[in-house]
């Protein structure tokens, strides 16, 4: 079906790729988890992508077209929506993708290509490391491993963890073992360290075995689909334990779909979040365009990060002067103090963006913004 | 490993076990009578699943009408799969049928995806389900006693039907030769239709109590417990009603207890059922059961 539906999707593209060979608008490339487990994501940041190109639809006097491919949470899917995008559509940048491992499949086909590409919400160091084209608007794991280990242990006083990693994600495994190196680092002691893949929905056997083991608190680098059953879990399990994550559990259904066993969970996340006592114009702009665009549902930093995305490239197009795939890419590794709905951004010798990490914790059944830390390595 | 904590794994592992064995016999029963192994079971216990979720939000059924309800329509579809997709069919290679069953998987799948949309749900559980009961150290889910009996319950219903029916007489002797039981005056596609009718019924319950245990739905959630499920058919022999039931629960079992006994190892769960799988392949290819052709179904 996957390829069906890919062979679908090529030819729909192809007929649409034939109909805009004709004028020459600026074409920009999507590749993002549209189904499958990161598809809460991926929805999300496609939704701040659109925003953003509606209220900035043209530049250098030329139209701006979008093309959006569905990476389907998969690392091959993922690449293949990248060798698409280059070859068929011939976009000249490309914005995605929530995911590392994703990111990182496509950003070696850009890579190769000549293509610059800006990911979202992809955050292990990996995914930009050697790379000439390859930048994201999010900070790395490393930072917001550390980050999230010196919340619990400085300001919670936790002193054992625990953690349960997604074995078959780049990401999930990236993240524990930061968290697990701040941790010990600061003088805390990892006392169980457990695994399962990708699409479990039973954990009860870890969550039995962990439990025994008495930690402060459990840390579970996951996405969103297993972090809310693990939750349910190992309140069913009886755990008493503080559970704590990654930017990859900030969802504004979190509460609707975790209820009862969300509450007190607490995760890092990028700087911003509707609940922000202190917003800068970029980000009290998006949330007022959001609530116009979407009156029915929250924002979320996954959509601000998509949005960011866009802006990022379109700053670069308008430094340069040039749509062009090299000048595009020489203008985004040269990005300063850009103001996105994230904070601050200046793109660093690795391509990452530097900015600080947010904390956000379930309170009362709402998504409290508690503050940000700027962590030391 | 303390008391406490054994006995902890262990009603894990029957919850799971007992999932996975009604799963298996609706895999068992179409292979038993038509030799097809119908891949789009999982998607049917997915819609059984999703089914209850809409009747309870979106018509606002109480819960037992819901259960039925869905439990009625995936019986329904399970038998319309067979007449669209499985019927015309009937007497071409096998293969076909089998590659026909892998399209009616894979287009379920997406229709849910545009139909559900591929953001996991949440289930709302009623609250007697959701609060545990604590025994000396052990906190029981009242969910995790009520599956393997209401699974056992469903199971003896289902040995009911097949060795003390008119019904059951026919799936049997449809087993044994299909052509013969035309000859004789059985009617063929209407036993098959039962047969699928029975199967998705039997996969919508699993997917129910499925979604009760583990409360999110999405549309791709039928694909790992339906191969698991399948792994389970085979172990116990496939075409063996009581194989299916002992390879479920057996599954079940060497998957919570490898993670109880070497926590290091839970990574590769999945791992393990394939293992099995194969091993079973290799040294007993007709499965636990599977020898005895009196049992196939």
């Amino acid at each position: 079906m996957k390829r069906f539906v890919a062979l679908f999707l090529a030819m729909m593209f192809a007929l649409a790729g034939a109909a805009w060979a004709a004028d020459d608008a600026v074409r920009i490339g999507v590749f993002l988890p549209l189904t499958g487990q990161n598809a809460f994501g991926g929805q999300l940041e496609l939704e701040g992508v659109q925003m953003a190109h509606k209220e900035m639809g043209e530049i250098l006097g030329k139209k701006i077209e979008l093309f959006v491919v569905d990476n389907k949470s998969d690392k091959v899917e993922s690449a293949n929506a990248v060798k698409r995008l280059i070859d068929k559509e011939k976009v000249q940048a490309i914005i995605g993708t929530y995911g590392s491992s994703l990111a990182m499949a496509g950003g070696e086909v850009s890579e190769k290509a000549g293509i610059p590409q800006v990911g979202t919400s992809c955050t292990n160091p990996l995914v930009t490391q050697g790379k000439k084209y390859v930048f994201r608007v999010c900070f790395i794991d490393p930072y917001q491993g550390a980050g999230a280990a010196t919340y619990a242990f400085k300001t919670l006083g936790l002193k054992k963890a625990a953690m349960l990693v997604d074995v078959a994600n780049d990401y999930s495994v990236g993240l524990a073992s930061y968290f697990k190196k701040s941790f010990t680092k600061l003088g805390g002691e990892v006392v169980s360290t457990l695994n399962y893949q990708s699409g479990d929905q039973d954990f009860t056997a870890q969550l039995t075995d962990m439990i025994s083991k008495k930690p402060d608190v459990l840390f579970i680098p996951s996405y969103f689909a297993e972090g809310a059953i693990i939750m349910k879990q190992a309140k069913e399990l009886g755990a008493t334990f503080t559970i704590m994550g990654g930017d990859a559990m900030d969802n504004p259904q979190i509460t609707e779909i975790g209820g009862k066993a969300v509450e007190g969970f607490t995760h890092t996340t990028f700087p911003y979040d509707p609940s922000m006592q202190d917003m800068n114009a970029a980000a009290a702009k998006f949330t007022e365009e959001w609530k116009k665009a979407y009156p029915d549902k929250e924002p979320n930093v996954n959509a601000a990060l998509g949005y960011d995305a866009y802006m990022i490239i379109m700053d670069a197009i308008t430094r340069a002067g040039s749509a062009e795939p090299e000048a595009i890419t020489k203008a985004l590794a040269e990005t300063k103090d850009f103001v996105g709905v994230t904070g601050e951004t200046t793109i660093n010798a690795t391509h990452d963006a530097e900015k600080p990490v947010g904390l956000v914790v379930i309170k009362d059944g709402k998504k409290t913004y508690v503050g940000s830390i700027t962590p030391e390595l | 490993m303390t008391a406490a904590m054994f006995i902890q794994h262990f009603l894990n592992s029957l919850t799971l076990g007992s999932l996975y064995a009604l799963i298996a016999i609706g895999y068992t029963m179409v292979y038993g009578i038509l030799r097809l192994i119908n891949f789009a079971h999982g998607e049917i216990f997915m819609l059984g699943a999703y089914f209850v979720f809409y009747g309870l939000t979106l018509v606002n059924l109480p819960w037992p009408v819901a259960i039925v309800l869905s439990i009625l329509v995936t019986a329904g579809l399970g038998i319309l799969v067979d007449q669209v997709a499985y019927r015309p069919l009937r007497d071409a290679p096998r293969i076909s049928a089998l590659i026909s069953a892998i399209g009616v998987s894979f287009f379920l799948q997406n229709v849910a995806i545009v139909f559900f949309q591929a953001i996991p749900r949440e289930v709302y559980r009623p609250s007697w389900l959701e609060d545990p009961i604590l025994i000396s150290g052990v906190r029981v889910l009242p969910l995790t006693l009520f599956v393997p009996v209401l699974s056992f319950l469903l199971m003896m219903g289902l040995v009911y039907i097949v060795y003390r029916t008119k019904a059951g007489l026919g799936m049997r002797a449809i087993s044994r030769d299909i052509e013969t039981s035309y000859l004789m005056g059985v009617p063929v596609n209407r036993v098959i239709a039962l047969t699928f009718g029975i199967g998705s019924a039997l996969a919508a319950a699993s997917g129910i109590m499925w979604a009760l245990r583990y409360p999110q739905l999405q549309p791709i959630m039928g694909v790992i417990p339906g191969f698991k499920a399948f792994i389970a058919a085979v172990f116990g022999g496939i075409g063996s009603i009581q194989g299916a039931v002992i390879g479920g629960v057996a599954l079940g079992f060497i998957e919570i207890m490898t993670v109880a006994f070497f926590p290091e190892l839970a990574g590769y769960r999945d791992a393990f059922a394939f293992i099995l799988l194969i091993l079973i392949l290799l040294v007993k290819p007709t499965g636990l059961l599977g020898a005895k052709p009196e049992d196939k179904v």
